[in-house]
Protein backbone atom coordinates (compact mmCIF):
# COMPACT_ATOMS: atom_id res chain seq x y z
CA UNK A 1 0.00 0.00 0.00
CA UNK A 2 1.75 3.11 -0.93
CA UNK A 3 1.04 6.95 0.19
CA UNK A 4 -1.67 7.85 -2.36
CA UNK A 5 -3.99 4.61 -1.41
CA UNK A 6 -3.35 5.72 1.59
CA UNK A 7 -4.52 9.17 0.99
CA UNK A 8 -7.61 8.11 -0.63
CA UNK A 9 -8.97 5.91 2.15
CA UNK A 10 -8.35 8.95 4.20
CA UNK A 11 -10.34 11.09 2.47
CA UNK A 12 -13.05 8.50 1.52
CA UNK A 13 -13.23 8.26 5.60
CA UNK A 14 -13.39 11.71 5.98
CA UNK A 15 -15.77 12.92 3.84
CA UNK A 16 -18.32 10.18 5.64
CA UNK A 17 -16.84 11.84 8.63
CA UNK A 18 -18.14 15.33 7.66
CA UNK A 19 -21.25 14.03 6.10
CA UNK A 20 -22.50 12.29 9.32
CA UNK A 21 -21.30 15.22 11.48
CA UNK A 22 -23.97 17.63 9.32
CA UNK A 23 -26.46 15.26 9.75
CA UNK A 24 -27.65 16.36 13.66
CA UNK A 25 -30.91 14.14 13.45
CA UNK A 26 -29.00 11.10 12.28
CA UNK A 27 -26.64 11.18 15.28
CA UNK A 28 -29.90 11.85 17.41
CA UNK A 29 -32.05 9.25 16.02
CA UNK A 30 -28.81 6.71 16.52
CA UNK A 31 -27.97 7.84 20.00
CA UNK A 32 -32.21 7.26 21.21
CA UNK A 33 -32.20 4.01 19.57
CA UNK A 34 -30.31 1.79 22.37
CA UNK A 35 -31.00 4.04 25.02
CA UNK A 36 -34.94 2.67 24.35
CA UNK A 37 -33.49 -0.53 24.14
CA UNK A 38 -31.90 -0.70 27.39
CA UNK A 39 -34.26 1.03 29.47
CA UNK A 40 -37.32 -0.01 28.05
CA UNK A 41 -36.34 -3.82 27.55
CA UNK A 42 -34.19 -4.13 30.32
CA UNK A 43 -35.77 -2.41 32.57
CA UNK A 44 -39.37 -4.42 31.68
CA UNK A 45 -37.40 -7.92 31.72
CA UNK A 46 -35.58 -7.39 34.88
CA UNK A 47 -38.42 -7.18 36.96
CA UNK A 48 -39.59 -10.60 35.64
CA UNK A 49 -35.91 -12.38 35.55
CA UNK A 50 -35.17 -11.07 38.90
CA UNK A 51 -36.37 -14.57 40.18
CA UNK A 52 -34.29 -16.54 37.69
CA UNK A 53 -30.95 -17.70 38.92
CA UNK A 54 -28.60 -15.70 36.78
CA UNK A 55 -25.94 -14.80 39.15
CA UNK A 56 -26.44 -11.61 37.54
CA UNK A 57 -28.18 -8.77 36.91
CA UNK A 58 -30.35 -8.42 33.67
CA UNK A 59 -29.42 -4.92 32.67
CA UNK A 60 -25.52 -5.72 33.34
CA UNK A 61 -25.61 -8.82 30.84
CA UNK A 62 -27.36 -6.64 27.97
CA UNK A 63 -25.55 -3.48 28.32
CA UNK A 64 -22.49 -5.28 26.40
CA UNK A 65 -25.02 -6.26 23.74
CA UNK A 66 -26.76 -3.17 23.33
CA UNK A 67 -23.82 -1.06 23.19
CA UNK A 68 -22.64 -3.86 20.40
CA UNK A 69 -25.60 -3.73 18.66
CA UNK A 70 -25.92 0.08 18.53
CA UNK A 71 -22.47 0.20 16.86
CA UNK A 72 -23.82 -2.69 14.27
CA UNK A 73 -26.90 0.04 13.73
CA UNK A 74 -24.87 3.14 13.12
CA UNK A 75 -22.46 0.67 11.11
CA UNK A 76 -24.54 -0.84 8.85
CA UNK A 77 -26.24 2.15 8.62
CA UNK A 78 -23.76 4.19 6.95
CA UNK A 79 -22.75 2.24 4.27
CA UNK A 80 -26.00 3.19 3.12
CA UNK A 81 -24.37 6.15 1.69
CA UNK A 82 -22.69 3.95 -1.32
CA UNK A 83 -26.50 3.64 -2.54
CA UNK A 84 -27.15 7.36 -2.09
CA UNK A 85 -23.97 8.02 -3.76
CA UNK A 86 -24.95 5.88 -6.55
CA UNK A 87 -28.46 7.83 -6.50
CA UNK A 88 -27.15 10.99 -6.71
CA UNK A 89 -24.19 10.81 -9.27
CA UNK A 90 -21.55 10.95 -6.74
CA UNK A 91 -20.01 7.17 -7.23
CA UNK A 92 -19.21 7.92 -10.56
CA UNK A 93 -16.92 10.80 -9.68
CA UNK A 94 -15.56 7.99 -6.90
CA UNK A 95 -15.33 5.71 -9.86
CA UNK A 96 -13.72 7.76 -12.04
CA UNK A 97 -10.68 8.46 -9.69
CA UNK A 98 -7.46 6.68 -10.64
CA UNK A 99 -7.50 5.02 -6.99
CA UNK A 100 -8.30 1.12 -6.51
CA UNK A 101 -11.68 -0.15 -5.57
CA UNK A 102 -10.44 -1.69 -2.77
CA UNK A 103 -9.07 1.22 -1.16
CA UNK A 104 -12.66 3.21 -2.14
CA UNK A 105 -14.22 0.20 0.00
CA UNK A 106 -11.35 0.44 2.75
CA UNK A 107 -12.33 4.17 3.04
CA UNK A 108 -15.96 3.59 3.24
CA UNK A 109 -15.34 0.91 6.10
CA UNK A 110 -13.03 2.74 7.65
CA UNK A 111 -15.54 6.25 7.72
CA UNK A 112 -18.36 3.81 9.02
CA UNK A 113 -15.97 2.25 11.51
CA UNK A 114 -14.96 5.71 13.29
CA UNK A 115 -18.60 6.73 13.41
CA UNK A 116 -20.07 3.75 15.24
CA UNK A 117 -17.27 3.42 17.62
CA UNK A 118 -17.40 6.89 18.97
CA UNK A 119 -21.16 6.17 18.97
CA UNK A 120 -20.07 3.54 21.47
CA UNK A 121 -17.53 5.40 23.20
CA UNK A 122 -20.92 7.91 23.93
CA UNK A 123 -22.85 4.80 25.35
CA UNK A 124 -20.03 3.41 27.74
CA UNK A 125 -21.07 6.95 29.37
CA UNK A 126 -23.52 5.57 30.52
CA UNK A 127 -22.52 1.84 32.19
CA UNK A 128 -22.26 3.23 35.59
CA UNK A 129 -26.54 3.96 35.11
CA UNK A 130 -26.71 -0.19 34.75
CA UNK A 131 -24.38 -0.95 37.43
CA UNK A 132 -21.65 -2.41 35.10
CA UNK A 133 -18.23 -0.32 36.19
CA UNK A 134 -15.96 -0.11 34.16
CA UNK A 135 -12.40 0.26 34.34
CA UNK A 136 -9.79 2.67 32.08
CA UNK A 137 -7.76 -0.52 31.07
CA UNK A 138 -10.88 -1.81 30.00
CA UNK A 139 -11.06 0.67 27.55
CA UNK A 140 -8.72 -0.26 24.34
CA UNK A 141 -9.74 -3.50 24.28
CA UNK A 142 -13.61 -2.46 24.29
CA UNK A 143 -12.64 0.27 21.46
CA UNK A 144 -10.52 -2.24 19.68
CA UNK A 145 -13.60 -4.22 19.36
CA UNK A 146 -15.76 -1.67 18.32
CA UNK A 147 -13.62 -0.03 15.56
CA UNK A 148 -13.63 -4.85 14.44
CA UNK A 149 -17.03 -5.05 14.55
CA UNK A 150 -17.74 -1.71 12.98
CA UNK A 151 -15.64 -2.89 10.54
CA UNK A 152 -17.02 -6.29 9.91
CA UNK A 153 -20.68 -5.03 9.85
CA UNK A 154 -19.44 -2.34 7.67
CA UNK A 155 -18.14 -4.94 5.26
CA UNK A 156 -21.73 -6.25 5.00
CA UNK A 157 -23.22 -3.33 4.39
CA UNK A 158 -21.17 -2.40 1.40
CA UNK A 159 -21.28 -5.38 0.20
CA UNK A 160 -25.36 -5.28 0.26
CA UNK A 161 -24.83 -1.98 -1.33
CA UNK A 162 -22.78 -3.01 -4.13
CA UNK A 163 -25.44 -5.38 -5.16
CA UNK A 164 -28.98 -3.59 -4.48
CA UNK A 165 -29.96 -0.78 -6.90
CA UNK A 166 -31.96 1.69 -4.79
CA UNK A 167 -32.19 2.82 -1.62
CA UNK A 168 -35.54 1.27 -0.80
CA UNK A 169 -34.35 -1.88 -1.98
CA UNK A 170 -31.29 -1.21 0.84
CA UNK A 171 -33.69 -0.24 3.68
CA UNK A 172 -35.67 -3.36 2.85
CA UNK A 173 -32.51 -5.73 2.75
CA UNK A 174 -31.10 -4.27 6.18
CA UNK A 175 -34.67 -4.49 8.20
CA UNK A 176 -34.85 -7.83 7.07
CA UNK A 177 -31.05 -8.56 7.99
CA UNK A 178 -31.31 -5.93 11.17
CA UNK A 179 -33.71 -7.93 13.38
CA UNK A 180 -32.38 -11.84 13.56
CA UNK A 181 -28.73 -10.13 14.10
CA UNK A 182 -29.76 -8.69 16.97
CA UNK A 183 -32.22 -11.38 18.34
CA UNK A 184 -29.25 -14.44 17.67
CA UNK A 185 -26.39 -11.65 19.30
CA UNK A 186 -26.98 -13.00 22.58
CA UNK A 187 -27.32 -9.21 23.47
CA UNK A 188 -30.79 -10.37 24.92
CA UNK A 189 -29.73 -13.81 25.73
CA UNK A 190 -27.29 -16.63 26.57
CA UNK A 191 -26.64 -18.42 23.14
CA UNK A 192 -24.91 -21.54 25.18
CA UNK A 193 -28.42 -22.70 25.93
CA UNK A 194 -30.47 -22.94 23.06
CA UNK A 195 -31.40 -25.09 20.04
CA UNK A 196 -29.21 -26.64 17.95
CA UNK A 197 -30.31 -24.75 14.79
CA UNK A 198 -30.16 -21.51 16.54
CA UNK A 199 -26.57 -21.55 17.84
CA UNK A 200 -25.46 -22.51 13.97
CA UNK A 201 -27.34 -19.51 12.70
CA UNK A 202 -25.95 -17.47 15.39
CA UNK A 203 -22.56 -18.95 14.33
CA UNK A 204 -22.43 -16.66 11.90
CA UNK A 205 -23.68 -13.46 12.51
CA UNK A 206 -20.80 -11.34 13.54
CA UNK A 207 -22.29 -9.16 15.82
CA UNK A 208 -22.49 -12.52 17.98
CA UNK A 209 -18.74 -12.23 18.33
CA UNK A 210 -19.02 -8.70 18.90
CA UNK A 211 -21.36 -9.51 21.86
CA UNK A 212 -19.74 -12.39 23.05
CA UNK A 213 -16.15 -10.51 23.32
CA UNK A 214 -17.32 -7.26 24.58
CA UNK A 215 -19.42 -8.98 27.31
CA UNK A 216 -16.24 -10.57 28.44
CA UNK A 217 -13.97 -7.68 28.60
CA UNK A 218 -16.73 -5.51 30.47
CA UNK A 219 -18.16 -7.86 32.96
CA UNK A 220 -15.11 -9.94 33.49
CA UNK A 221 -13.69 -8.39 36.96
CA UNK A 222 -17.15 -7.80 38.57
CA UNK A 223 -19.60 -10.96 37.47
CA UNK A 224 -18.77 -13.95 39.42
CA UNK A 225 -16.35 -16.58 37.08
CA UNK A 226 -18.70 -19.55 37.40
CA UNK A 227 -21.53 -17.37 36.36
CA UNK A 228 -20.03 -15.33 33.43
CA UNK A 229 -18.69 -19.20 32.17
CA UNK A 230 -22.25 -19.81 31.37
CA UNK A 231 -22.46 -17.42 29.51
CA UNK A 232 -19.35 -17.08 27.27
CA UNK A 233 -19.14 -18.58 23.84
CA UNK A 234 -15.70 -19.03 23.03
CA UNK A 235 -11.84 -16.99 24.20
CA UNK A 236 -12.11 -13.44 23.22
CA UNK A 237 -9.18 -14.33 20.51
CA UNK A 238 -11.43 -16.27 18.70
CA UNK A 239 -14.10 -13.74 18.24
CA UNK A 240 -11.37 -11.38 17.28
CA UNK A 241 -10.59 -13.53 14.58
CA UNK A 242 -14.15 -14.42 13.77
CA UNK A 243 -14.71 -10.59 13.31
CA UNK A 244 -11.58 -10.08 11.04
CA UNK A 245 -12.70 -12.86 8.64
CA UNK A 246 -15.99 -12.10 8.55
CA UNK A 247 -15.01 -8.15 7.82
CA UNK A 248 -12.40 -9.48 4.80
CA UNK A 249 -14.44 -11.62 3.30
CA UNK A 250 -17.74 -8.97 2.90
CA UNK A 251 -14.38 -6.68 1.63
CA UNK A 252 -13.34 -8.13 -1.09
CA UNK A 253 -17.45 -9.54 -2.13
CA UNK A 254 -18.31 -6.18 -1.92
CA UNK A 255 -14.95 -5.11 -4.71
CA UNK A 256 -15.60 -7.95 -6.67
CA UNK A 257 -19.32 -6.98 -6.91
CA UNK A 258 -18.60 -3.68 -7.29
CA UNK A 259 -16.13 -4.26 -10.56
CA UNK A 260 -18.72 -6.81 -11.88
CA UNK A 261 -21.58 -4.38 -11.80
CA UNK A 262 -19.69 -1.39 -13.31
CA UNK B 1 0.15 17.34 -35.04
CA UNK B 2 -0.18 15.05 -31.65
CA UNK B 3 -3.16 13.03 -31.03
CA UNK B 4 -4.66 13.09 -27.76
CA UNK B 5 -6.81 10.57 -28.19
CA UNK B 6 -6.67 8.32 -30.63
CA UNK B 7 -9.83 5.16 -30.93
CA UNK B 8 -10.18 2.49 -33.57
CA UNK B 9 -12.57 0.56 -34.30
CA UNK B 10 -14.39 1.34 -30.88
CA UNK B 11 -17.97 -0.69 -30.70
CA UNK B 12 -19.96 -1.70 -27.60
CA UNK B 13 -22.56 -3.77 -28.08
CA UNK B 14 -25.68 -4.66 -25.25
CA UNK B 15 -26.64 -7.93 -25.95
CA UNK B 16 -28.14 -7.49 -29.48
CA UNK B 17 -28.32 -3.34 -29.26
CA UNK B 18 -24.80 -2.00 -31.08
CA UNK B 19 -24.79 1.54 -29.29
CA UNK B 20 -21.26 2.13 -30.59
CA UNK B 21 -20.57 0.57 -33.81
CA UNK B 22 -16.62 0.64 -34.93
CA UNK B 23 -16.06 4.34 -34.31
CA UNK B 24 -12.61 5.60 -34.97
CA UNK B 25 -11.09 8.76 -35.04
CA UNK B 26 -8.40 11.21 -33.30
CA UNK B 27 -8.50 14.26 -31.01
CA UNK B 28 -5.63 16.76 -31.70
CA UNK B 29 -4.04 18.37 -28.65
CA UNK B 30 -5.35 21.80 -28.20
CA UNK B 31 -8.90 21.26 -30.01
CA UNK B 32 -11.98 21.42 -28.81
CA UNK B 33 -13.61 18.07 -30.11
CA UNK B 34 -17.18 17.78 -30.50
CA UNK B 35 -19.47 14.54 -30.61
CA UNK B 36 -22.70 15.90 -32.33
CA UNK B 37 -25.66 13.90 -31.72
CA UNK B 38 -29.13 12.79 -30.74
CA UNK B 39 -29.75 11.57 -27.58
CA UNK B 40 -29.20 7.65 -27.61
CA UNK B 41 -26.80 8.29 -30.68
CA UNK B 42 -23.88 6.36 -28.36
CA UNK B 43 -22.16 9.70 -27.36
CA UNK B 44 -22.46 8.74 -24.03
CA UNK B 45 -21.35 5.47 -24.09
CA UNK B 46 -18.56 6.23 -25.94
CA UNK B 47 -17.13 8.18 -23.17
CA UNK B 48 -17.97 6.13 -20.98
CA UNK B 49 -15.20 3.95 -23.02
CA UNK B 50 -13.08 6.33 -22.90
CA UNK B 51 -13.32 7.20 -19.49
CA UNK B 52 -12.85 3.75 -18.52
CA UNK B 53 -15.77 3.44 -16.97
CA UNK B 54 -17.20 1.10 -19.27
CA UNK B 55 -15.74 -1.82 -20.90
CA UNK B 56 -15.40 -2.01 -24.76
CA UNK B 57 -16.84 -4.89 -26.56
CA UNK B 58 -14.31 -4.79 -29.25
CA UNK B 59 -11.99 -2.20 -30.36
CA UNK B 60 -8.95 0.30 -29.04
CA UNK B 61 -8.35 3.79 -27.58
CA UNK B 62 -5.52 5.55 -26.44
CA UNK B 63 -5.87 8.63 -24.36
CA UNK B 64 -2.53 10.27 -24.14
CA UNK B 65 -1.08 7.54 -25.19
CA UNK B 66 -2.48 4.88 -22.68
CA UNK B 67 -4.67 2.61 -23.48
CA UNK B 68 -8.59 2.39 -21.79
CA UNK B 69 -8.10 -1.36 -21.67
CA UNK B 70 -4.91 -1.64 -19.64
CA UNK B 71 -3.64 1.49 -18.10
CA UNK B 72 -7.03 2.51 -16.51
CA UNK B 73 -5.11 4.75 -13.63
CA UNK B 74 -3.04 6.38 -16.26
CA UNK B 75 -5.59 7.47 -18.49
CA UNK B 76 -7.92 8.68 -15.63
CA UNK B 77 -5.31 10.84 -13.97
CA UNK B 78 -4.54 12.04 -17.89
CA UNK B 79 -8.80 13.22 -18.06
CA UNK B 80 -10.92 15.59 -16.03
CA UNK B 81 -14.60 14.68 -16.67
CA UNK B 82 -17.76 16.74 -16.41
CA UNK B 83 -20.59 14.28 -16.43
CA UNK B 84 -23.69 14.60 -17.90
CA UNK B 85 -25.64 14.72 -14.47
CA UNK B 86 -24.76 16.45 -11.52
CA UNK B 87 -21.94 14.44 -9.37
CA UNK B 88 -21.32 17.20 -6.68
CA UNK B 89 -21.71 16.04 -3.00
CA UNK B 90 -24.31 18.12 -2.12
CA UNK B 91 -24.04 18.25 1.36
CA UNK B 92 -20.20 19.38 1.46
CA UNK B 93 -18.64 22.68 0.63
CA UNK B 94 -17.23 23.74 -2.83
CA UNK B 95 -13.88 23.25 -0.87
CA UNK B 96 -14.32 20.14 0.69
CA UNK B 97 -15.69 18.73 -3.05
CA UNK B 98 -12.59 20.03 -4.32
CA UNK B 99 -10.18 18.83 -1.84
CA UNK B 100 -12.07 15.39 -1.89
CA UNK B 101 -11.54 15.13 -5.54
CA UNK B 102 -7.59 16.82 -5.27
CA UNK B 103 -6.60 14.16 -2.80
CA UNK B 104 -8.37 10.80 -4.84
CA UNK B 105 -6.15 12.14 -7.51
CA UNK B 106 -2.74 12.37 -5.54
CA UNK B 107 -2.27 16.38 -5.29
CA UNK B 108 0.08 16.81 -3.02
CA UNK B 109 -1.42 19.05 -0.22
CA UNK B 110 0.85 21.66 -0.59
CA UNK B 111 0.34 22.26 -4.29
CA UNK B 112 -3.81 22.03 -3.49
CA UNK B 113 -4.41 25.19 -1.67
CA UNK B 114 -3.09 27.51 -4.87
CA UNK B 115 -4.44 25.27 -7.16
CA UNK B 116 -7.65 25.18 -5.49
CA UNK B 117 -7.97 29.02 -5.45
CA UNK B 118 -7.00 28.83 -9.68
CA UNK B 119 -9.79 26.70 -10.59
CA UNK B 120 -12.41 28.59 -8.25
CA UNK B 121 -11.11 32.10 -9.31
CA UNK B 122 -11.66 30.63 -13.06
CA UNK B 123 -14.97 30.04 -12.44
CA UNK B 124 -15.88 32.79 -10.24
CA UNK B 125 -16.50 30.97 -7.49
CA UNK B 126 -13.74 31.59 -4.83
CA UNK B 127 -15.91 34.23 -2.80
CA UNK B 128 -18.10 30.76 -2.65
CA UNK B 129 -15.53 28.24 -1.38
CA UNK B 130 -17.35 27.70 1.68
CA UNK B 131 -20.57 27.45 1.03
CA UNK B 132 -22.71 24.09 0.81
CA UNK B 133 -23.03 22.96 -2.73
CA UNK B 134 -26.86 22.34 -2.10
CA UNK B 135 -27.35 26.27 -1.73
CA UNK B 136 -25.75 26.62 -5.87
CA UNK B 137 -28.14 27.15 -8.44
CA UNK B 138 -27.25 24.66 -11.56
CA UNK B 139 -25.18 26.47 -13.24
CA UNK B 140 -22.48 27.55 -9.95
CA UNK B 141 -23.11 23.66 -9.56
CA UNK B 142 -21.98 23.46 -13.47
CA UNK B 143 -19.16 25.94 -12.76
CA UNK B 144 -17.99 23.91 -9.80
CA UNK B 145 -17.74 20.75 -11.43
CA UNK B 146 -15.66 21.81 -14.18
CA UNK B 147 -13.24 23.49 -11.51
CA UNK B 148 -13.10 20.42 -10.37
CA UNK B 149 -12.48 18.04 -13.26
CA UNK B 150 -9.27 20.81 -13.42
CA UNK B 151 -7.59 20.73 -10.67
CA UNK B 152 -5.53 17.47 -11.03
CA UNK B 153 -4.20 19.27 -14.38
CA UNK B 154 -5.74 16.98 -16.63
CA UNK B 155 -4.44 16.87 -20.32
CA UNK B 156 -8.11 16.44 -21.52
CA UNK B 157 -11.08 17.48 -20.21
CA UNK B 158 -14.33 15.73 -20.94
CA UNK B 159 -17.64 17.74 -21.72
CA UNK B 160 -20.57 15.63 -21.77
CA UNK B 161 -23.49 17.90 -22.26
CA UNK B 162 -22.32 20.35 -20.42
CA UNK B 163 -25.49 22.89 -20.74
CA UNK B 164 -28.05 20.68 -20.39
CA UNK B 165 -30.88 21.91 -18.13
CA UNK B 166 -29.09 25.42 -18.03
CA UNK B 167 -30.31 28.75 -18.61
CA UNK B 168 -29.31 30.10 -22.51
CA UNK B 169 -27.09 33.28 -20.26
CA UNK B 170 -25.37 30.66 -17.94
CA UNK B 171 -25.06 28.55 -21.30
CA UNK B 172 -23.30 31.62 -23.33
CA UNK B 173 -21.31 31.85 -19.35
CA UNK B 174 -20.25 28.22 -19.08
CA UNK B 175 -18.55 28.70 -23.05
CA UNK B 176 -16.72 31.78 -22.40
CA UNK B 177 -14.91 29.54 -19.45
CA UNK B 178 -14.07 26.77 -21.91
CA UNK B 179 -13.06 29.02 -24.40
CA UNK B 180 -10.51 30.44 -22.44
CA UNK B 181 -9.48 27.64 -21.07
CA UNK B 182 -8.21 26.20 -24.68
CA UNK B 183 -7.11 29.83 -24.99
CA UNK B 184 -5.11 30.30 -21.87
CA UNK B 185 -4.08 27.42 -20.97
CA UNK B 186 -3.78 24.88 -24.49
CA UNK B 187 -6.33 22.82 -22.85
CA UNK B 188 -8.16 19.77 -25.19
CA UNK B 189 -11.67 19.17 -24.97
CA UNK B 190 -13.98 16.74 -25.92
CA UNK B 191 -17.42 17.39 -25.81
CA UNK B 192 -21.14 16.16 -26.49
CA UNK B 193 -24.08 17.93 -27.73
CA UNK B 194 -27.32 17.78 -29.11
CA UNK B 195 -27.50 21.14 -29.49
CA UNK B 196 -26.41 22.61 -32.93
CA UNK B 197 -25.94 25.56 -31.95
CA UNK B 198 -22.91 24.86 -29.27
CA UNK B 199 -21.20 22.53 -32.07
CA UNK B 200 -20.21 25.51 -33.78
CA UNK B 201 -17.72 26.57 -31.10
CA UNK B 202 -15.99 23.16 -32.18
CA UNK B 203 -12.58 23.07 -33.70
CA UNK B 204 -14.06 19.90 -35.38
CA UNK B 205 -17.42 17.79 -35.08
CA UNK B 206 -18.08 14.26 -35.33
CA UNK B 207 -21.43 13.85 -36.40
CA UNK B 208 -22.84 10.34 -34.97
CA UNK B 209 -25.79 8.44 -35.21
CA UNK B 210 -27.65 4.74 -34.72
CA UNK B 211 -24.08 4.71 -33.28
CA UNK B 212 -21.35 5.39 -36.29
CA UNK B 213 -19.74 8.52 -37.16
CA UNK B 214 -21.51 9.85 -40.69
CA UNK B 215 -19.26 12.77 -41.08
CA UNK B 216 -15.96 14.45 -39.29
CA UNK B 217 -14.75 18.31 -40.34
CA UNK B 218 -14.60 21.66 -39.50
CA UNK B 219 -18.13 23.12 -38.86
CA UNK B 220 -17.19 24.85 -41.82
CA UNK B 221 -16.08 22.35 -43.96
CA UNK B 222 -19.39 20.21 -43.16
CA UNK B 223 -21.59 23.15 -43.95
CA UNK B 224 -19.53 23.09 -47.28
CA UNK B 225 -20.95 19.66 -48.11
CA UNK B 226 -24.71 20.76 -47.82
CA UNK B 227 -24.34 22.93 -50.80
CA UNK B 228 -24.45 26.90 -51.61
CA UNK B 229 -25.83 29.62 -49.81
CA UNK B 230 -29.33 30.54 -50.16
CA UNK B 231 -30.48 33.96 -50.92
CA UNK B 232 -34.40 34.98 -51.18
CA UNK B 233 -35.31 38.56 -52.54
CA UNK B 234 -38.41 40.19 -53.55
CA UNK B 235 -38.48 42.16 -56.44
CA UNK B 236 -41.00 44.64 -57.37
CA UNK B 237 -40.69 42.67 -61.12
CA UNK B 238 -39.78 39.72 -60.87
CA UNK B 239 -39.31 39.01 -64.85
CA UNK B 240 -36.94 41.97 -64.66
CA UNK B 241 -34.52 40.99 -61.85
CA UNK B 242 -34.39 37.58 -62.97
CA UNK B 243 -33.17 38.48 -66.24
CA UNK B 244 -30.98 41.00 -64.65
CA UNK B 245 -29.17 38.69 -62.52
CA UNK B 246 -28.88 36.13 -65.36
CA UNK B 247 -26.93 38.47 -67.69
CA UNK B 248 -25.07 40.74 -64.85
CA UNK B 249 -23.88 37.65 -62.83
CA UNK B 250 -24.52 34.78 -65.05
CA UNK B 251 -26.60 33.01 -62.69
CA UNK B 252 -29.89 31.32 -62.55
CA UNK B 253 -32.79 32.43 -60.18
CA UNK B 254 -35.82 30.58 -59.19
CA UNK B 255 -39.09 32.27 -58.29
CA UNK B 256 -40.91 30.71 -55.42
CA UNK B 257 -44.06 32.52 -55.14
CA UNK B 258 -43.44 36.08 -54.74
CA UNK B 259 -39.45 35.30 -54.21
CA UNK B 260 -36.22 34.84 -56.20
CA UNK B 261 -34.15 32.57 -54.86
CA UNK B 262 -30.28 32.83 -55.70
CA UNK B 263 -27.79 29.82 -55.09
CA UNK B 264 -23.84 31.05 -54.78
CA UNK B 265 -21.17 29.47 -52.60
CA UNK B 266 -20.63 32.94 -51.16
CA UNK B 267 -23.65 34.58 -50.08
CA UNK B 268 -22.60 37.19 -47.38
CA UNK B 269 -20.02 38.35 -50.35
CA UNK B 270 -22.34 38.24 -53.06
CA UNK B 271 -25.88 39.81 -51.30
CA UNK B 272 -23.56 43.71 -51.36
CA UNK B 273 -22.53 43.36 -55.09
CA UNK B 274 -26.67 42.30 -56.09
CA UNK B 275 -27.30 45.37 -54.05
CA UNK B 276 -25.34 47.17 -55.54
CA UNK B 277 -25.33 46.56 -59.50
CA UNK B 278 -29.26 45.54 -60.07
CA UNK B 279 -31.17 48.21 -61.12
CA UNK B 280 -34.48 46.41 -59.98
CA UNK B 281 -35.62 48.12 -57.23
CA UNK B 282 -35.47 45.21 -54.03
CA UNK B 283 -38.26 44.95 -51.70
CA UNK B 284 -36.89 42.48 -48.54
CA UNK B 285 -33.56 40.44 -48.76
CA UNK B 286 -32.56 37.20 -46.48
CA UNK B 287 -29.64 35.31 -46.88
CA UNK B 288 -29.38 31.60 -45.45
CA UNK B 289 -26.07 29.70 -45.16
CA UNK B 290 -26.52 25.72 -45.00
CA UNK B 291 -26.32 25.35 -40.84
CA UNK B 292 -25.22 22.09 -38.99
CA UNK B 293 -29.22 21.20 -38.81
CA UNK B 294 -29.10 20.81 -42.84
CA UNK B 295 -25.66 18.69 -42.22
CA UNK B 296 -27.07 16.73 -39.97
CA UNK B 297 -29.90 16.37 -42.41
CA UNK B 298 -28.23 15.83 -44.94
CA UNK B 299 -25.75 12.83 -43.43
CA UNK B 300 -28.29 10.84 -41.00
CA UNK B 301 -31.66 11.59 -43.37
CA UNK B 302 -33.56 13.06 -40.59
CA UNK B 303 -33.71 15.92 -38.36
CA UNK B 304 -31.92 15.76 -34.84
CA UNK B 305 -35.01 15.61 -33.09
CA UNK B 306 -36.97 12.96 -34.76
CA UNK B 307 -33.34 11.13 -35.14
CA UNK B 308 -33.48 11.35 -30.98
CA UNK B 309 -37.11 9.84 -30.98
CA UNK B 310 -36.17 6.78 -33.21
CA UNK B 311 -32.83 6.49 -30.54
CA UNK B 312 -34.96 6.20 -27.54
CA UNK B 313 -37.48 3.99 -28.78
CA UNK B 314 -34.23 1.91 -30.00
CA UNK B 315 -33.30 2.04 -26.35
CA UNK B 316 -37.01 1.62 -24.94
CA UNK B 317 -37.29 -1.84 -27.64
CA UNK B 318 -33.96 -3.51 -25.90
CA UNK B 319 -34.21 -4.47 -22.00
CA UNK B 320 -30.60 -3.26 -21.12
CA UNK B 321 -30.76 -0.02 -23.13
CA UNK B 322 -31.13 1.54 -19.29
CA UNK B 323 -28.35 -0.02 -17.82
CA UNK B 324 -25.87 1.12 -19.87
CA UNK B 325 -23.93 3.46 -17.16
CA UNK B 326 -23.31 3.29 -13.81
Amino acid sequence: MNGHSLQAITVVAERELIRYWRDKPRILSTMFQPLMFLFVFGSGLQSSLSRGNFGIDFLQFMYPGIVAMSIMGVAFFSTISTVWDREFGFLKEILVAPVSRTCIALGKMSGAAIIASLQGVVLLGIAPLVGVKLHWSMIPALYFFMILLAFAIAGLGLFIASVVRTIENFSVIMNLLVFPMFFLSGAFFPLTAVPKWMAVVSSLNALSYGVDAMRQIMLGEQVAAGALSHLVLRPVAADMALLVVFGLTFLFAAVIAFDRRN
Amino acid sequence: MEHLVRVKELTKNFGELVAVDHVTFEVEKGEIFGFLGPNGAGKSTTIAMLTTLLQPTSGEAYINGFSVLKDKDDVRRSIGLVFQDPSLDDRLTAEENLRFHARLYGVPGAEYQKRMREVLELVELWDRKDHIVRTFSGGMKRRLEIARGLIHYPKLLFLDEPTLGLDPQTRNHLWEYVIQLKRTHGMTIFMTTHYMQEAEYCDRIAIIDVGRIKALDTPAGLKKTVGDDLITVKPADMARLKAEIKEKFGLEATPDGEDLEIRVPDGDKFLPRLLHESETPIQTVALRKPTLDDVFIKVTGKKIRDAEASALDRMRNHHHGRRMHP
